[in-house]
């Protein structure tokens, strides 16, 4: 009898120690991942400091509002305004994401609900290899096929047909805020097509078939179930390709003509934050152009968080059950 | 009651066949259900029973590779003769799932005009008739009425499955179709749900596929045993469940297998 006690005594004693060595390492781990989880943070705002620092010089006549509501960019003179860079690239992301949004989630409605499947088998590796290409490549196809295909085709047939409109005036250049916002979206379009396949394909079986058997037709019940309950995954998509719009550097740096302009056309030339950055980073000589650039940096950061925590907002706004 | 024996039932299958692929998993069934009268199809799993009632309403069709051979006569017409649109079969035929599938991303109240307002305009006060009377078919309206701006997803599973039985109601069917309609509920919700199909079949001609056989000798007027793809024995239920004609039936509702 005593001697089973002692048994259950030294068990329960064992499996206490067992017990601390779990909440050790349970603690541990938590500090690890904690830790890296604390990073990202640290960078981020390590980040945002230095930039911020390295820009005092470019905000010292006259404060960081200054520099975002100047239009000119003079190096040679000094005078140093961000306006035309911010306008060019909040401009191209958001008329790229205007072009790559139908298209991309009619593309991912096609893959996830008509296509047969040995066609989306062979399709969606595509689309996704599509998002895996070099920008500079497509920045080279910009200029070599895109580019001109818009100065002789597009771009005149637009000025037309549309020419009453501000947007559709001026000279068709075929290199300019159009082609290169064309080109962002057949950027980001694979983004969006990629995970909205996805997140269609995970509308529950039960419910596409309980409207079916309301009676409703492939569309209605694509309108009324699948869509919807896809809603904040096919936003967050969205979301994800328009971060990429907005700091996408290489092949608009090659399409958009590098003119520091803020020009209602879509068809003139015009300049991004990325892609100023990225050009004139080797040629600023002197402290205050540095300081410029970095000050642009400085703005990019501050515009794509501002951009993202919008779009966040939105899709939460949208998404929340009632 | 007295022409339970009438020729003119209401759906009629001729030789149907249905199939996955190269599979056939409907053997050739025939048989004839009547209006206004609860049909059990009973049968282990595995069986085609819920293959069976999935081809009534032409939902087979909707799984990848499935097709069919043979004919369902409901109501004179064959559903399967070309021509026939199976989103109007289907706006005549309802079905209610095994597992309770409320649309989460729509209220109550919006469940249960789902259907209704795919067919066309309709006016606030129509709708809001619809949702009262087909709730109180339901036996849900009490429970819910204050809350028909909630969503359908927040009610309890027998809730959820009342109200999908009430958004069925709401397009007016002629027929409906139950796939185990009670067996992911607890018992108090299933002797809800039989009730109501007993309610229901003064209106309605039910065909509801069961596992359980007490629940097929309780809610069903007539009985249909299937086993591997055929249909083996079609009686009426207490015909059935006191003297099965068949060696297999008697062996399955006496539970020597399945």
């Amino acid at each position: 009898m005593a001697a089973e006690i002692d048994d259950i005594i030294v068990s329960e004693r064992s499996r206490d120690v067992q017990r601390k060595t779990f909440i050790r390492a349970d603690n541990i781990f938590k500090a690890v991942i904690g830790f890296f989880a604390f990073l990202v943070i640290v960078i981020l705002v390590w980040l945002g400091i230095q930039l911020y620092e390295s820009s005092q010089l470019a905000f010292a006549s006259g404060g960081i509002w200054r520099f975002i509501k100047g239009s000119t960019w003079d190096p040679v003179t000094g005078v140093f305004g961000a306006l035309p860079f911010i306008y060019g690239t909040l401009l191209t992301s958001f008329l790229s994401l205007l072009i790559a949004t139908p298209l991309g989630v009619g593309t991912a409605v096609f893959l996830a609900e008509l296509a047969p499947k040995w066609l989306k088998r062979g399709l969606q590796p595509l689309v996704e290899l599509l998002a895996g290409i070099p920008s500079v490549i497509y920045g080279l196809w910009g200029i070599f096929v895109l580019s001109p295909l818009m100065a002789n085709t597009v771009e005149p047939f637009l000025m037309d047909r549309f020419g009453f409109l501000p947007f559709f005036t001026g000279y068709p250049l075929g290199i300019g805020f159009l082609t290169a916002s064309i080109i962002l979206a057949i950027m980001i379009v694979p983004f969006i097509i990629s995970v909205s396949t996805e997140i269609l394909s995970t509308v529950p079986v039960p419910l596409t078939e309980g409207m079916y058997a309301l009676g409703a037709t492939r569309w209605e019940t694509l309108k009324k179930i699948a869509l919807p309950y896809a809603k904040s995954g096919i936003f967050g998509s969205i979301v994800l390709a328009l971060a990429r719009a907005l700091g996408e550097t290489m092949a608009v740096t090659m399409v958009i003509g590098n003119t520091p302009q803020i020009s209602k056309s879509l068809f003139d030339p015009g300049y991004t934050m990325s892609a100023v950055i990225a050009n004139e980073f080797t040629e600023a000589a002197s402290a205050n152009y540095l300081s410029a650039l970095i000050a642009i940096a400085f703005i990019l950061l501050l515009v794509t968080l501002v951009v993202n925590a919008v779009a966040r907002w939105l899709i939460w706004r949208t998404t929340r059950m009632k | 009651m007295s022409n339970s024996n009438d020729i003119n039932s209401g759906i009629v299958a001729q030789d149907l066949k249905a199939f996955f692929g190269n599979i056939e998993v409907l053997k050739g069934i025939s048989v004839s259900m009547q209006k206004k009268k609860v049909t059990a199809l009973i049968g282990p799993s595995g069986c085609g029973k819920t293959t069976f009632l999935r081809t009534l309403n032409r939902m087979h069709e909707l799984a990848r590779n499935a097709s069919i051979k043979g004919k369902v006569i409901v109501d004179g017409t064959d559903i399967y003769s070309p021509g026939i649109d199976p989103v109007l079969v289907r706006r005549k035929i309802g079905m209610v799932f095994q597992k309770p599938n409320p649309f989460p991303t729509m209220t109550i109240y919006e469940n249960v005009v789902a259907g209704l307002k795919l067919t066309g305009r309709h006016s606030r006060k129509e709708l809001d008739e619809v949702v009262e009377r087909t709730l109180v078919q339901a036996a849900l309206w009490d429970e819910v009425k204050d809350s028909l701006r909630k969503s359908g997803a927040s009610l309890s599973g027998g809730q959820q499955q009342r109200l999908c039985i009430a958004r069925t109601l709401a397009v007016n069917p002629e027929v409906i179709l139950m796939d185990e309609p009670a067996s992911a509920l607890d018992p108090i919700s299933t002797a809800k749900i039989e009730e109501l199909i007993f309610q229901l079949k003064d209106t309605y001609t039910i065909v509801i596929v069961t596992h359980n056989m007490q629940q097929a000798a309780r809610v069903s007027d007539f009985t249909a045993f299937f086993y591997l793809g055929e249909l083996i024995e079609f009686n009426n239920t207490r015909s059935m469940f006191t003297r099965p004609q068949k060696k297999q039936t008697e062996d399955y509702i006496t539970g020597r297998f399945g």
